[in-house]
């Protein structure tokens, strides 16, 4: 999903995925997974391709900025910053690294492998546990959501939206914690 | 991929986009009046999801300010469900339900068509899942909570319920829409929460005689020019001014 052709347009493609994301500074937009490809325009001129995480979000046009301004510095003339809607990006996008950081930040990672398709709306349980009778420990560890302070599957969730339109909160019901959770898309 | 006509797109691209705007600025008139903190950080979310959605499918059609906030009642291509008054809070969950579930399908159908709406379509469809199954949890609780809360959310369900049949008028430029089978999942869908809801599904019709919905033609409620007016009201007080 994410291409350059040349090694200069690798570079700048580091550079524009090193810009830190305005929101939840711990990751960049690369382990977002947002910048989608950088093409050169001649000499010095570029355009990046971004790929917005929710429609309405906010942070794109600072993000835009953001990336202009580390191109610019790179000597780049002229920076265009182009957002792109297809695909859709996904929380499968962001990397490992990514959902590493997150957790460390005290953000619990969205579950992985569930960006095919529409989100399934289940009207079921909103609290996540270690293991129900009949599952196995497997399966109830990749459908929990983990408390990203003290790692317990036995968590609840107390609204669907949180701090901003990505994140949902939730509590641990072993350490009593609140925390957001990276919702699935 | 057949490129669609100039003359058919900005029709289809009002509708929708008129749609997520006027809803959007329903749900924001909750801040500062929801019920508990989560509920207005919730509501505000699922309004900032279609203005999202909003300001693209105006770009679509022109220019996204002047559309917004210059054009008259009359122009509004929205249908008259999502401009109706916020109410108590049952009847924004009503309000919501029945226009989240319509979204989710029609989104969906759009995102496995081929016209300019499908890659908009496939993105916001992953959002109004939320939507949806927000609203769904909200019947739940309120439907078969107590009993004022039961009486309140079958009140909005039912006062709401003429203005359902609207949603399904077929819209020029989505010619690739089946708005039939789409009522029809419409239905099934919401009769079902309704029904863990311990709520009953209004009798009267969806739409024909004694129903409401002529919005996509441009005619509108009589609260909608009141909105208008508050949401119109600083861009065209102070023209071209900025942050």
């Amino acid at each position: 999903m994410v291409t350059a052709t040349t090694p200069l347009e690798a570079e700048l493609l580091r550079i524009a995925g090193s810009v830190p994301d305005p929101e939840l500074p711990v990751l960049t937009l690369e382990e977002l997974g947002v910048v989608r490809a950088v093409h050169l325009r001649g000499t010095d001129a570029v355009e990046v391709e971004l790929t917005p995480t929710y429609t309405g979000c906010p942070a794109i046009e600072a993000m835009s900025l953001d990336i202009e301004r580390a191109l610019r510095e790179r000597g780049l003339r002229e920076v265009t910053v182009r957002t792109v809607l297809t695909p859709a990006w996904s929380t499968d996008d962001i990397t490992d690294e990514g959902r590493r950081k997150l957790q460390a930040f005290g953000i619990a990672p969205p579950r992985a492998g569930r960006a095919s398709g529409p989100v399934p709306v289940a009207l079921g349980p909103t609290r996540t546990r270690i293991a129900r009778a009949g599952e196995t420990e497997q399966a109830a560890a990749t459908s929990s959501v983990h408390c990203p302070h003290c790692g317990s599957a036995d968590t609840e969730l107390l609204s669907r939206f949180s701090s901003t339109v990505c994140k949902a909160l939730r509590r641990c019901l072993s350490c009593r914690e609140p925390f957001d959770h990276f919702k699935e898309l | 991929m057949t490129a669609p006509t100039a003359s058919t797109a900005p029709v289809a691209a009002l509708a929708l986009g008129d749609d997520a705007l006027v809803l959007s600025h329903r749900l924001g008139e909750w801040a500062g009046h929801a019920p508990v903190l989560e509920e207005e950080v919730a509501l505000a979310n699922i309004a900032l999801d279609l203005l999202g959605q909003a300001r693209l499918l105006l770009s679509m059609a022109g220019d996204e300010d002047e559309l917004a906030y210059l054009r008259e009642e009359r122009a509004f291509r929205n249908v008259q469900l999502v401009e109706q008054p916020n109410g108590d809070f049952a009847h924004t969950i009503a309000r919501q339900l029945y226009f989240s579930t319509y979204q989710r399908l029609l989104y969906g159908q759009l995102a496995a068509g081929d016209t300019e709406f499908a890659g908009l379509a496939a993105k916001a469809v992953k959002e109004v899942a939320y939507h949806q199954d927000h609203a769904e949890q909200w019947t739940l609780r309120l439907g078969d909570g107590t009993a004022d809360s039961h009486e309140r959310m079958q009140r909005a369900c039912t006062a709401l319920w003429r203005f359902t049949g609207e949603m399904f008028q077929p819209v020029e430029g989505l010619d690739g829409v089946d708005w039939e089978g789409l009522r029809a999942v419409w239905r099934k869908s919401v009769e079902g929460v309704l029904g863990r809801a311990t709520l009953t599904v209004p009798e009267g019709p969806q739409s024909g005689a004694w129903t409401a919905g002529a919005g996509r033609q441009g005619l509108h409620t009589e609260p909608f020019g009141r909105m208008l007016a508050e949401m119109q009201h600083l861009h065209r007080s102070h023209p071209g001014a900025s942050w």
